[in-house]
């Protein structure tokens, strides 16, 4: 059974410096697996990679059995392959229902309908209420955007990842800058997901990471320094040496 | 009996709150060119050009308001559709409807295949490709001057009768009519499409252009699609212009037309489909009564106007309409007595 | 008039080009403003030459550094009370804003002088042509491409040599970053947008005699500015200079060789560029 999602010597140069070298990474079906890493390392252009937000300077993309490296980043999402961003990219004058409305319509091939109004499919307005739900936002559904508090934003920004019902499910330091109590919530709601979705997240909170992650990559100065389960991560000299801030041999 | 049709009424609302075609509003503001037809007859000319405008600036909405893509070359569509219905009834095709039909379609046209260039422009870039579009469209214009006309443009476009049986008579009766008509099917397409998947998707892209590809969405043939559907109901614009008012010249396709047709948005409001309307009369209006000093006088205060939306009223009338409503509703809710029930001292 | 002739006449027309276009090319490059307004600001160059000369009896040269002045001073209190505002707003709020500013001025031309041509008497030794190599060329357009190399030179030494140059350049390239620096990115800005402001005037006032100045000038001409601008690359100098000459050269040679097609090519070239290039040829910013 093919992985997940992999990828094969993922490789960008900007100009002279190396973002992302040669970083292979195998996420497994049914996944929890973690990327950590100090600032600065490479976390996001590798999921840029992934996602193709831009070409990568050399290697490939696999999402299961077939080779994604060329697709546009809409088709990557409609194959399966869904991420939420660091900084909220949500839409401030649509509504939360709004929101999440436009990928689900897309998913069910609605997307380009101009001859019927939305309200038309019930069907969409439901699955939409349901995925709130899961989050706990239903209370939001018709607030707008722009006037929700900064933890609810996360969570919608979760949501939209999750309304193109991906395979892959890339989260970029979902709990980012929301206090310790609300982020345990946020990842209670995505430990809830069902195994049928992989998870590769990024975060900087240990404590989260070590409860949730089942696998964790370390990437230093865009390569991959090692990997492992968390008990063997923890153990690594190597990575202590990152954290503590000693330089690399 | 009474009963039931206050229960429909209420129906009926309930309905356009949550986002039917024509709720009783639009049924209500739409009774206005009915009325001015009744109650001015001698300014139906007036009238017809606010219809027309009205819709011109609709197309743009679609574009813009909903959008996000800023045209500073619009009037290339308003032209073609001109050019083509008149030319049409100057070679001998004189039957109105069909003409609009074929101005949609050539508009449509040449939107779709300048929308490439469009779409996959950003910030300056892309403005400065639909000035050129525009531009060099009026430049064609100008130099195929036999089939066009130049300067002088096309005169003595008699299109026939409307539906075989309505002439257009000097009265302008029949004109009005029928812009008020096509205007009406244009705005109730517009609604629909905003209404729609289609529409929600769009004001995705406005809202957050990047965002959208993550979740999907395929931004490039969206963008495409709007382009093109303002561009066709731009050209029905034009071909109503040139079939009312018998004459084609090179201003419909000229930046002056582009540039008033986009202050005749933003004034009205944009992202609102009826900032078109209330813009377009709106700016009309202000022309009439202004350039009667002269010209000069009108452009001077136009240009105030502008810079003055531009700082102080970005959501042009409507915006201020909006902000006004929602002043009063906090002051009335402010200065309301309180309830026995909230006063101080009682119990939580 | 043979190649060497057309070729001539289009860097002449390429250089003028330049020197109003370079004001735009700092305005939207180095603050990000998409200001329609710049051929209004070229126009009041115009206008106020016409008007020392008329009015005053200022002979044509003479007129030329008050007009430099006079457009700094002009650029300066329009950044000051309206442009400031316009650098956090959004590209419609900004196109809009310009075009009104352009109205409003256009309309003033047109109160104070009506809409016809205005003309300039030039010095007798700048009317008729000088022989080169045994070239004819027009005196006046050997005059106006000596002078805007001279301010070229001058302008690119200021700028690569001297401190605020330097500071100009690191604003341009990273305005944040220069703040945090200590340079004070908004009186660069200030000062950038006089100058280009001084350079547009200067340039519709040398314009008068090549171009013609009505009320019109504004808007006719500010497609041109534009699409120098954002063919060349906004903020960068060289690629103004090369957008400059690339149209001012394809616009008289098409005229020339192919004057059926009048203004087409130009509009057509700009499309094709801005398509390969959408940065500019040799752009930062798009």
């Amino acid at each position: 059974m093919s992985a997940a999602l992999r990828a094969e010597g993922l490789s960008k140069h900007f100009g002279g410096f190396r973002a992302n070298d040669a970083i292979s990474l195998t996420l497994a079906q049914g996944a929890r697996h973690a990327l950590i890493g100090p600032n600065g390392a490479g976390k996001t252009t590798f999921v840029n990679l992934l996602t193709g937000v831009y070409p990568p300077s050399s290697g490939e993309v696999y999402l299961g059995a077939e080779r994604i490296t060329a697709l546009s980043q809409h088709r990557r999402v409609q194959r399966g392959l869904a991420r939420t961003f660091q900084i909220n990219s949500l839409f401030a004058g649509l509504t939360v229902l709004e929101s999440v409305a436009i990928a689900i319509c897309q998913r069910r091939g609605l997307g380009g309908v101009w001859a019927r109004e939305v309200r038309r499919f019930p069907d969409v307005e439901r699955e939409a209420r349901e995925l709130l739900q899961r989050l706990r936002l239903e209370e939001e559904a018709e607030r707008e955007t722009r006037q929700l508090a900064y933890g609810k934003q996360r969570l919608l920004e979760v949501a939209l990842g999750l309304a193109t019902h991906p395979r892959v499910l890339l989260l970029d330091e979902p709990a980012s800058g929301i206090p310790a109590a609300e982020s345990r919530e946020m990842f209670e709601v995505i430990a809830a997901l069902p195994r049928e979705v992989s998870i590769l997240f990024i975060e900087h909170d240990m404590d989260l990471v070590f409860r949730f992650a089942e696998r964790i990559s370390v990437l230093v100065a865009g390569r991959l320094l090692t990997e492992g389960s968390p008990e063997q991560v923890a153990n690594d000299a190597r990575v202590r040496q990152v954290y503590l801030g000693e330089a690399l041999p | 009996m009474r009963g039931s049709v206050v229960r429909a009424w209420q129906r009926w609302r309930s309905r356009a709150a949550r986002g039917a075609l024509l709720g009783p509003l639009d049924v209500g503001l739409w009774t206005l060119p009915l009325a001015g037809y009744f109650v001015f007859p001698d300014y139906l000319v007036l009238g017809s050009q606010m219809l027309i405008a009205g819709l011109f600036a609709l197309s743009l909405d679609l574009c813009l308001g909903y959008a996000g893509v800023v045209s500073l070359g619009h009037a290339a569509f308003f032209g073609t559709g001109a050019y083509t219905a008149g030319l049409l009834a100057l070679h001998g095709w004189q039957e109105p409807l069909s003409g609009l039909a074929a101005a949609a379609g050539m508009a449509a046209l040449v939107g779709y295949s300048t929308s490439f260039l469009v779409v996959d422009a950003r910030g300056l870039s892309r403005l400065m490709v639909t000035l050129g579009i525009g531009l060099l469209l009026h430049e064609v214009a100008n130099r195929a001057s036999s089939v066009t006309g130049g300067t002088d443009g096309l005169s003595g476009l008699e299109p026939s009768a409307l539906l075989g049986h309505f002439r257009f008579e000097l009265s302008g009766k029949t004109a009005y009519v029928y812009c008020a008509g096509v205007g009406l099917s244009g705005f109730v397409l517009a609604r629909r499409v905003v209404q729609s998947p289609f529409g929600l998707a769009l004001r995705g892209v406005r809202e957050n252009a990047s965002r959208m590809p993550a979740l999907g969405v395929p931004v490039r043939r969206r963008l495409i699609a709007v382009y093109t559907l303002a561009a066709a109901l731009a050209g029905v614009a034009g071909a109503l212009s040139a079939q009312t008012t018998a004459f084609v010249g090179l201003e419909s396709l000229g930046f002056e037309r582009s540039a008033s047709v986009l202050i005749m948005l933003v004034l009205g409001g944009t992202g609102r489909l009826y900032g078109a309307w209330l813009g377009s009369c709106a700016f009309l209006l202000l022309q009439q009564l202004l350039s009667e000093q002269s010209p000069a006088f009108w452009q001077f205060w136009l240009g105030l106007l502008v810079v003055g939306i531009s700082l102080f009223a970005r959501g042009g009338l409507l915006g201020v309409f909006a902000q006004l409503r929602a002043a009063l509703g906090a002051r009335r809710s402010r200065r309301r007595p309180p309830t026995s029930a909230e006063a101080p001292g009682h119990g939580a | 008039m043979g190649i060497l002739g057309v070729v001539f006449d289009g860097i002449a027309y390429g250089s003028l080009l330049f020197l109003i276009s370079v004001g735009l090319s700092v305005t939207l490059g180095l603050m990000n403003v998409v200001n329609l307004a710049h051929g209004a600001f070229a126009m009041f160059g115009g206008y106020l030459s016409v008007w020392l000369t008329a009015s005053w009896g200022v002979p044509f040269l003479g007129t030329l550094p008050l007009v430099l002045g006079a457009g700094a001073i002009v650029g300066a209190v329009a950044e000051r009370l309206l442009y400031r505002r316009l650098y956090a707003a959004s590209h419609l709020d900004q196109v809009l804003f310009t075009i009104g500013l352009t109205f409003m001025a256009v309309a003033t031309a047109t109160f104070f002088w009506g809409p016809t041509q205005q003309r300039v008497a030039l010095p007798e030794f700048l009317r008729g042509q000088v022989e080169v190599f045994g070239l004819g060329l027009g005196a006046y357009r050997l005059f106006l491409v000596g002078i805007v190399i001279v301010i070229t030179l001058a302008l690119g030494a200021w700028i690569e040599h001297t401190r605020y140059g330097a500071q100009l350049r690191a604003a341009v390239d990273n305005p944040q970053v220069s703040a945090g620096l200590g340079i004070p990115v908004h009186r660069v800005f200030s000062a950038a947008f006089a100058l280009g402001s001084a350079l547009g005037a200067l340039g519709g006032a040398l314009g008068i005699e090549l171009l013609g100045l009505d009320p019109n000038f504004a808007f006719e001409y500010l497609v041109y500015f534009l699409l120098v601008v954002s063919v060349g690359g906004a903020g960068s100098m060289r690629g103004t200079a090369l957008g400059a000459l690339v149209l001012g050269l394809s616009d008289v040679a098409g005229k020339y060789y192919v004057p059926e097609l009048g203004g087409f090519i130009i509009y057509a070239l700009m499309i094709v560029l801005l398509s390969l290039f959408p940065a500019g040829l040799r752009g930062r910013r798009a």
